[in-house]
């Protein structure tokens, strides 16, 4: 350091801004020739790019640590460590979501066109059909289910928050923490074996799917707006009681109102998460190639489903089968994407201003 | 309309804790009523048991009488939400509505309860509570606006004009200027002093010069230590608090000594 300290605030020198990226783009490449070589003595011509990546940053990490240390001190030292380790842990949480939609969106592009839209896969052998029937089947059962899961969830979560106490709320609280690792193939046990006792054995309809789905989904709708009632101030309750407002009004227009946004977040989450189940629906819902718009008889197809079976049970011209199943895929993952987005439209358009 | 309240022998309990022990006090009506001591001697306990505030908190009871213009507040078939709506409060921290507008959270004693009026009345019962607040003038041009979006000594008046617009007789203030600056601690004062033209005003406060400054009358509460129930000491005029209390307690704590 030529520079003389003329304060006591005044600590040591910082690496320049552009020493951290060159440092780490010297690295990488410095991995990828010494893998390149490696490859090329060694006879094998596949390139791994997996040691290209933990060569790269390993070397990259401890030189960049041990030249911080040097010139600018432990504390920055630690703290450009650090740095690295979180941005790497993301990066690598990131890669298998980014790869999985891209597959998805490549795979999937190929038979994502109008007729996949208006066809059923009725009379269909080899190429062309479409996931209609399976669209609308997955839209009503999932409809249906959210019908009676939330009105269910968001009044038990009040009942919790608001009036349960003793041992009734521990009880309910008890089984809605069971219910949430219910494994989803017991959902659809338990739909049939219910419906079995109506309709007897071979039953298979919309309806029991969607109940299927509301066993899965109550506890969550449960959880989520358990937790937004729960933030929001007591002060409100106590100013709308002040107003002689009684309790019941108070939870409807005081309560409700407030947290609205967070359960409608809420809602939407536990819809994407049953959107996507197989084996309930596979075991109550059937699987069939004709259109069915009536969940209350018959099978009914549904998108997790036709991915499955197109895939599974592939026909003579097996790529058109393939295709079919990637588009359903693709499908049902802007579906999810679409309720996500309603489901931030929502908390913005609706939580409190100010 | 204003009432007189009677409080007789007056034991507050959070479950089996004794909180305010034996107290016996008339507060006038059109009067302004304050109520100080140190913390956690029990005063915004006992002015919550005025609107039967205080069983909101389970395990919370009371024992004793409580008679507004004679009726029995803690009756056998008296239903708390009618106390609530003859006795208006305001609280420590402004808390308006916040997914309501304004006037929404001025009009929200009626909303709230599904009471039905004109588009005229409405118009007409917010400016009133507002004026009475003395807020209509900084928010008459935005009056569909969030509540939240006052500052803090404006919130403070929505929640009084809140309270004014179901027009109750009694009005409860629980330390409504401590989280105020003094410019709208002093508009609050003012307001109070207007208020009891019409209302029973009573005002917990740990502020003694806003006690001496707008209180009629002034009760001072104190305990003998943690986990002993609060009890009143003295109640008179708050001029005799201030210059000659009859118990040497009010006069250290008046005086500072201490507390």
């Amino acid at each position: 350091m030529t520079s003389q300290v003329t304060s006591s605030f005044q600590g040591t020198a910082d690496l320049p801004k552009w020493v951290s990226p060159a440092m780490l783009l010297a690295f990488f490449m410095g991995s990828f020739t010494l893998q390149v070589m490696l490859a090329s003595s060694t006879e094998q011509n596949e390139l791994n790019l997996i040691p290209v990546a933990v060569f790269g940053l390993v070397g990259y990490a401890v030189a960049l640590y041990a030249l911080s240390r040097f010139v600018e001190g432990r504390r920055k030292a630690t703290d450009r460590l650090v740095t690295i380790l979180v941005t790497a842990a993301f990066s690598l949480a990131l890669i298998p979501l980014l790869s999985l939609a891209y597959t998805v969106v490549q795979n999937g592009a190929a038979r994502f066109d109008a007729e996949f839209f208006t066809f059923s896969m009725r009379n269909i052998v080899g190429e062309g059909g479409g996931a209609l029937h399976a669209i609308i089947g997955t839209l009503e059962i999932t409809g249906i289910a959210t019908l009676i899961s939330v009105p269910i969830g968001i009044m038990a979560a009040i009942y919790l928050v608001e009036y349960g106490r003793g041992t009734i709320a521990r009880l309910v609280t008890f089984f809605v923490d069971v219910m949430t690792g219910v494994p989803s193939i017991v959902a659809g046990l338990f739909a049939y074996a219910l419906f079995v006792i109506f309709f007897g054995p071979g039953v298979r309809m919309g309806l029991g799917g969607a109940i299927a789905l509301s066993v899965l989904m109550i506890p969550v709708v449960i959880r989520a707006t358990e937790e937004m009632l729960k933030i929001v101030p007591n002060e409100l309750r106590e100013a709308a009681y002040a107003l002689g407002v009684p309790k019941w009004l108070t939870v409807i227009k005081v309560v409700l109102p407030t947290a609205l946004a967070g359960i409608a977040t809420g809602v939407m989450i536990s819809i994407a998460r049953v959107i996507g189940e197989t084996a309930p629906l596979l075991i109550i819902a059937g699987f069939t190639a004709s259109m069915n718009y009536n969940p209350f008889d018959e099978r009914m197809m549904t998108l997790p489903v036709f991915v499955y079976t197109s895939y599974a049970n592939q026909g003579v011209d097996m790529q058109s089968y393939v295709d079919r199943a990637w588009a359903g895929a693709l499908t049902l993952m802007l579906i999810v994407m679409v309720l996500n987005l309603v489901a931030r439209l929502i908390s913005k358009y609706f939580s409190p201003k100010g | 309309m204003s009432k007189r309240i009677e409080l007789q022998k007056l034991n507050v309990y959070y479950s089996s804790f004794l909180a305010v022990e034996d107290v016996n006090m008339v507060i006038e009506p059109k009067a302004i009523t304050a109520f100080i001591g140190p913390s956690g001697c029990g005063k915004s306990t006992l002015i919550r048991t005025l609107n039967r505030m205080h069983e909101v908190i389970p395990g919370a009871r009371v024992e004793g009488q409580l008679l507004m213009d004679g009726e029995d507040v803690y009756g056998p078939d008296v239903d708390p939400v009618r106390v609530r709506r003859q006795v208006g409060m305001v609280f420590q921290r402004p808390n308006p509505f916040p997914t309501m507008s304004i006037k929404d959270n001025v009009l929200s004693g009626y909303k709230l309860n599904n009471s039905r009026m004109s588009k005229t009345e409405a118009e007409e019962l917010t400016e009133k509570a507002l004026v009475g607040a003395n807020l209509w003038n900084e928010v008459k041009d935005r009056l569909d606006k969030p509540g939240s979006g006052l500052s803090g000594g404006q919130q403070q008046r929505l929640c009084i004009a809140r309270a004014i617009a179901v027009e109750p007789d009694v009005i409860l203030m629980d330390e409504p200027t401590s989280a105020l600056d003094p410019i709208s601690t002093a508009a609050i004062e003012d307001l109070a002093v207007e208020l009891k033209e019409k209302f029973t005003v009573v005002i917990v406060t740990h502020n003694m010069q806003q006690a001496s400054r707008i209180s009629d009358m002034t009760a001072f509460f104190n305990i003998a230590g943690t986990g002993m129930p609060g009890k009143l000491i003295e109640y008179d005029r708050t001029e005799k608090i201030f210059s000659n209390p009859a118990e040497q307690q009010t006069e250290d704590y008046v005086s500072g000594r201490f507390g």
